[in-house]
């Protein structure tokens, strides 16, 4: 069974993590900037972070065999900072042009605050200027309905971004419908406590079908499972889902979502 | 799948689920003080499931949700507590 990880934080795993994943089959890990799980301090923290997403965690990655892909953005739970993601993203355009990256991402909203709708505008703005792909991160618990609504109105208000081009992460039953009737990708994160199991990611396939949609760990420096994708895929099969229906979801469409950046390539 | 066979792969998990949801309303109910907004949303949220309508999950997660439209002045903090204090 072969995969792959649309979205893991893969600076936070232990290099135990990229081998189980090899051997559960995993063909290419993505990596969207992210929250440290502290506020750096100037935009040095994030020169040197986009400098681990493109030259080191690549290095880390092949040494299994498996490609790493990773998204550049300031993170919404460091947008309060007006100030210091203009520095960062600033900073962005200079690594865009390294081959392992895919876009900007994972921009988004966390608490739904002025600033960072103002931030989120500011990256989508950078995106459209550089002809990016777009990774969205969706809110958590009781925010992430307003947040993606939020989110949506931006997107759709600007006639620069193409729907198919943006993949709104972090679904769930709430929101997966108005993300997929906008034409955007969506994705199903797999997390314990706070987002998807495996059960409830299969029913939102069952109801909302295969197309444009996919699966993800986000496995970080929090508790959760860097194996949660291929874990769902076996749920798939015990729920009578034949072998060419969960390639589609855990392969083929990431696959084709990701093909649209010329940095997307899988070996041979 | 057939009702049957979702009830052999799901039902023990359900079940063993529903009875760690009553046990935690027992012993929230059991300790001092009130309720407060998200034992309020919880308790509307389990409301939505004894009905026949379809789309429970939906229905538990917009009962969490904050229903608000206009982005807040300033984050205070980063994290998520489950439901929302709005209106």
């Amino acid at each position: 069974m072969r995969y792959i990880e649309p979205h893991a934080h893969m600076v936070s795993r232990t290099t135990d993590d990229y081998e189980r994943m090899a051997l559960a089959g995993c063909e290419a890990v993505c990596e969207p900037a992210f929250w440290a799980g502290f506020d750096r301090s100037s935009v040095d923290g994030f020169r040197d972070y986009f400098s681990q997403l493109t030259e080191h965690e690549p290095r880390r990655a092949a040494k299994f065999g498996l490609k790493h892909f990773c998204w550049l953005c300031i993170n919404s739970k460091e947008a309060e900072d007006v100030k210091l993601a203009e520095e960062v993203i600033a900073l962005v355009p200079e690594f865009l042009d390294r081959n392992n990256v895919l876009g900007i991402g994972e921009i988004g909203l966390n608490k739904n605050s002025k600033n960072e709708l103002r931030v989120f505008e500011m990256q989508v703005e950078l995106a459209a200027k550089y002809n990016q792909l777009i990774l969205v991160h969706t809110p958590h618990l009781e925010d992430k309905l307003k947040g993606t609504k939020l989110i949506l109105d931006v997107l759709k208000n600007d006639k620069r971004i193409r729907p198919e081009r943006v993949i709104i992460d972090h679904v769930e039953e709430h929101t997966v419908e108005m993300v997929l009737d906008c034409g955007m990708w969506a994705g199903m994160t797999l997390y314990p406590e706070t987002k998807c199991t495996p059960a409830r990611a299969i029913d939102i396939l069952e109801t909302y079908g295969r197309e444009n949609i996919w699966m993800n760990s986000a496995c970080d420096w929090g508790v959760s499972d860097p194996l949660a994708v291929p874990k769902t895929a076996l749920e798939m099969k015990k729920r009578g889902h034949v072998a060419s229906a969960i390639e589609q979801v855990i392969f083929k469409n990431p696959k084709k979502f990701l093909s649209q950046s010329r940095n997307f390539k899988l070996g041979k | 799948m057939t009702r049957q066979q979702i009830l052999d792969l799901y039902f023990l998990d359900a079940r063993h689920q529903l009875v760690a949801i009553a046990a935690f309303l027992d012993r929230a109910e059991r300790a001092s003080g009130k309720d407060d907004f998200r034992l309020q949303a919880f308790r509307a949220a389990l409301a939505e499931l004894s009905t026949k309508k379809k789309g429970k999950a939906k229905k538990v997660l917009l009962a969490f949700s904050d229903p608000t439209t206009k982005p807040i002045t300033k984050a205070q903090d980063k994290g998520a507590c489950g439901a929302s204090a709005r209106k």
